[in-house]
């Protein structure tokens, strides 16, 4: 069974939000396991996971992706 | 913080008015010796609104002849800066428009040289600097948010949220930078060195400032937040490692790192969520906002430029 959302809200506001080329947003308290297995808390009320990989801040994005080539953009 | 220094025959005669209380309609006829003066003396009037001078009657923030010497250098100013900032019609995806002329941008960076090259006394002087900003980090964009609806309120108040350590005064942006200066030596009372920075500086804190103040800028307000927080991750990547390599304290370096995390986050929320709905609910708010950004990033190069010239360091 899955729950459903009854009302349609008025704005957009998800909860995971991915950003074309960028991030993975994540709204809320979580906790994102790495590549290595390792866990870390957010800390923040958004926090941006990479997806492009090359971040140095790992798991977190640390806006490497600006300056990687298109096709290495996520 | 006292009154600063006076510049020049304007912010001479200013610091006077406010140092007696009894501003006249006559300042607004003194001339301004040169940019200097006249950006400390907008600096000086916007300090009213902020947190005041010691010497200074609270009472005059909303003086009349003050705010009208205010106005009369504000408009300069603004004109100064749509003749010197004339954005491009943005064109396509906003969000990914915005990103591109932000992108574009090749200015200066007094980061990549402290990363490289900077001796100690040089990022010393920057840190102070920076001081001018820092210690009052996200404050000018706070003053937005009652001018905006629903959709862009909520999203601006989602990053102001972690700007201002999300209720924990530990957290707080300009308090990490205050553990940072008293860990460097350096005086973290606010104001403190305002009589040492250059002009450029005082000019990036007005723009803020009348961006900030005046509800006919918002869509500059955000779009200069936008192209801030955007050109933050990686430069305070470079800013944590120079300090570093000039053996830096911890707390100083924490508040580089801080950025490099938090700036990723709010660059997206700035850009997609915040302008993204401005200018979903006001459309004509677009040019607004690439002339806020190129505000932020053309102040920012002609602040960068200064420093480097001053260190001999090549642009």
């Amino acid at each position: 069974m899955t729950d459903q959302i009854d009302h349609v809200p008025d704005f957009d506001h998800p909860d995971v939000v991915l950003c074309p080329g960028g991030p993975l947003l994540l709204r809320g308290e979580h906790v994102v396991q790495d590549a290595e297995g390792r866990q870390h808390r957010t800390t923040r009320p958004v926090s941006a996971v990479c997806r492009c990989g090359k971040s140095t801040d790992q798991p977190w994005c640390d806006g490497t992706h600006k300056v990687l080539p298109d096709k290495l953009k996520p | 913080m006292r009154i600063p220094k006076a510049r020049g025959e304007l912010s001479e005669a200013l610091a006077a008015a406010l140092h007696e209380g009894t501003p006249t309609a006559a300042l607004t006829a003194v001339p301004a010796t040169d940019d200097a003066d006249r950006h400390l003396s907008l600096w000086t009037l916007y300090e009213l609104s902020y947190r005041g001078f010691d010497d200074v009657d609270d009472e005059l923030e909303w003086q009349p002849e003050l705010l009208a010497l205010r106005r009369t250098l504000e408009r300069r100013f603004e004109a100064e800066l749509r003749e010197w900032f004339s954005p491009p019609e943005l064109g396509g995806p906003f969000a990914d428009a915005l990103f591109e002329l932000i992108g574009n941008d090749d200015g200066a960076s007094v980061a990549t040289f402290v990363q490289r090259e900077a001796t100690l006394d040089q990022t010393l002087e920057l840190l102070r600097y920076r001081t001018i900003y820092h210690l009052k980090e996200a404050d000018p964009t706070a003053w937005v948010v009652p001018r905006l609806t629903t959709g862009p309120k909520a999203a601006l108040m989602e990053l102001q949220y972690d700007e201002y350590g999300c209720g924990d005064p530990n957290r707080l942006h300009s308090h990490l930078f205050v553990r940072g200066l008293d860990a460097a030596g350096l005086r973290s009372d606010y104001g403190a060195y305002v009589d040492d920075v250059p002009v450029e500086v005082l000019m990036q804190n007005n723009a803020m400032t009348l961006f900030g103040l005046h509800r006919r800028l918002r869509g500059a307000a955000l779009g200069h937040l936008a192209a801030f927080e955007a050109t933050s991750s990686l430069p305070s990547r470079r800013m944590a490692q120079g300090l570093g390599r000039l053996g830096l304290p911890a707390e100083m370096i924490a508040y580089y790192q801080e950025h490099i995390e938090a700036d990723a986050v709010h660059e997206q929320l700035a850009v997609r969520t915040i302008c993204g709905a401005l200018v979903h609910e006001e459309p004509a708010q677009a040019a607004e906002v690439a002339f806020g950004a190129l505000t932020c990033l053309g102040l920012e190069d002609r602040f960068a430029r200064r420093m480097l010239a001053d260190w001999g360091a090549a642009a």
